[in-house]
Formats: C-alpha cells, structure tokens, sequence
C-alpha cells in the first residue's frame, strides 16, 4: 500500500515536472517571436539610442518589480510578453548599426543563438544532470561582468569590451544549463518565471555574439 | 560625457545593487559540485567556445 501510495507520488512528480517543462518552452517560444516582432519594430522605426535605454530599463524594471508579484497568477503572462517587448524593442539601434555593416552578422548571431541554446537545453534535459551547483558561479560571473561593463563605460578600452562579451556568452551558456536543470530537479516550478530567465540569457548571448561577431568579422 | 553613458552607468549600477543580495544569498546556498561535475560543465563550455570560434570564422 505505501509503495503504491509513494509509485503515485514519483508519477505525479514526474508529470508535474514535464508540465512545467512544457508550458516553459512553449511561454519562451511565444514571448521570443513577440520579441523579434517588437525588434523588427524598432528597426524599421529607426528608434534611437536613448529610446532603446529608456525600453530597456522599463523592461529590466518590470522584470524585477512587477514579475515576481504577478507570476502567480495569469497576470504574469501578458507581464512577461511586455518585458520581451520593450527587451526586443530596446535592441533596434544595434541591429540597425549590425544591419548597415554586415546583415550576415545579425543571421549568424541569431542563428548562433539558437543553436547554443537547442544544444545545451537538450544536453541538460536528456543527461538530467543536476547543475544546481552552478548557482553561486553563475552569480558572481554576472556580478564581475557588470562591474567590467560598468568599468568601461569610462575607459572604453575594446579588449575589454571583447572579453565581457566573450564572458557573458560562457556565464549565460551556464544560467541556460542551471534553469534547465532547475526546472527537471524542481527547483524552479513556475514556467512564467523560468521562460523570462531562459529569455534573458538568449538576449543577452545574442547581443555578445554580435558584438564579437561584428568585431572579429573584418567588417567594423 | 554624454548623458547615455551616464544612463548607461546608472542602468548597470543598479543590476549590480540589485543583483548582489542575490548573489550572496546563491553562493552562500548552492551546493558544491565534485569533479565529475565540473566536467559536465566544462566539456559542453568547450562545445560553445569552438562554435563561437566557427561563427567567426563564418562571417
């Protein structure tokens, strides 16, 4: 009786956590067509570079203030596709400027993008190893990347910039490897919020393949 | 110094305040991983790193 009482329980488990598997990718596959919509919006528009900041920190804003009150609830959805798309909004100058170098560049990152992404998604799912230990690792990554970032914004030494985008590339490799792992181990059991994390780590892997792109493609 | 760096720089300070109690709080809670595990980790990054380096080469 209790082996059959606990066999549920794992069953139950197991479906639980294929459904949040599921509604996870089906949530980031919607909210990354939005974004690319909402991309292509602030291409064609022509939208400057103060405009995509102002998106981009309403969207970082939303991100941190309303997600984690709304992602309990229905509400979260049409949150999380209002962050992509001021996110993918905010993106339009750079694509602009990618654009005008080298259209090949922006393909290749995007489609770069998506093949680290398959990849590594479907080595954690199907190894169903548990990088849980990366937490810590991935943190501080994003805390050094930042304070480089911040740093030459006032020095503006290229090197630099070429190795915070080489880096964010690696850290955010990582983060899609520990919230895939998170979500098979349980420990992420909301799909709302662990579509935005596995978005944000494609963004952001995004814009460094096509900083290093643009910059080591004898175009720029 | 124009006023978009300044945004820029007070954009990126504010991920670096926001994100820090977080940090703190991942590394004082994530587990250790042994050997074996770094290797599952390594072994993909190394997978990544001579894409990258293909893509370049590609464009």
């Amino acid at each position: 009786m209790q082996l059959n009482t606990a066999v549920t329980r794992s069953q139950e488990a197991i479906l639980a956590t294929n459904k949040v598997i599921k509604n996870t990718y089906i949530l980031l596959s919607m909210s990354l067509l939005f974004s690319a919509f909402a991309a292509f919006l602030g291409v064609i528009t022509g939208i400057g570079h103060g405009a995509a900041l102002v998106a981009s920190i309403a969207g970082i804003a939303m991100l941190w203030f309303v997600l984690p009150r709304t992602a309990n609830s229905a509400a979260g959805i049409p949150v999380l596709f209002g962050i992509t798309g001021l996110l993918g909004f905010g993106l339009g100058p750079v694509l602009n400027y990618y654009l005008a170098v080298n259209p090949s560049i922006v393909m290749t990152a995007l489609g770069g993008t998506g093949a680290i992404f398959l990849g590594l998604s479907g080595y954690a799912l199907t190894t169903r190893k548990d990088f849980s230990f990366l937490g810590g690792f991935v943190m501080v990554g994003m805390l050094v990347v930042l304070g480089a970032a911040l740093l030459n914004i006032f020095l503006g030494i290229p090197a630099l910039f070429l190795a915070v985008n080489a880096a964010v590339v690696m850290i955010m490799s990582a983060f899609i490897l520990w919230e895939t792992s998170s979500l098979i181990h349980n420990g992420e059991t909301n799909y709302i919020m662990a579509a935005a994390g596995l978005f944000l780590s494609i963004l952001n892997m995004f814009q460094a393949l096509l900083h290093l792109l643009g910059a080591f493609g004898g175009n720029d | 110094m124009d006023w978009l760096k300044i945004g820029s720089a007070l954009f990126l300070l504010a991920m670096i305040i926001f994100l820090f109690p977080r940090a703190k709080h991942a590394i004082e809670n994530s587990p250790k991983g042994s050997m074996q595990d770094w290797m599952g980790y390594i072994v993909p990054m190394a997978a990544v790193i001579l894409f990258v380096i293909l893509l370049i080469a590609l464009v």
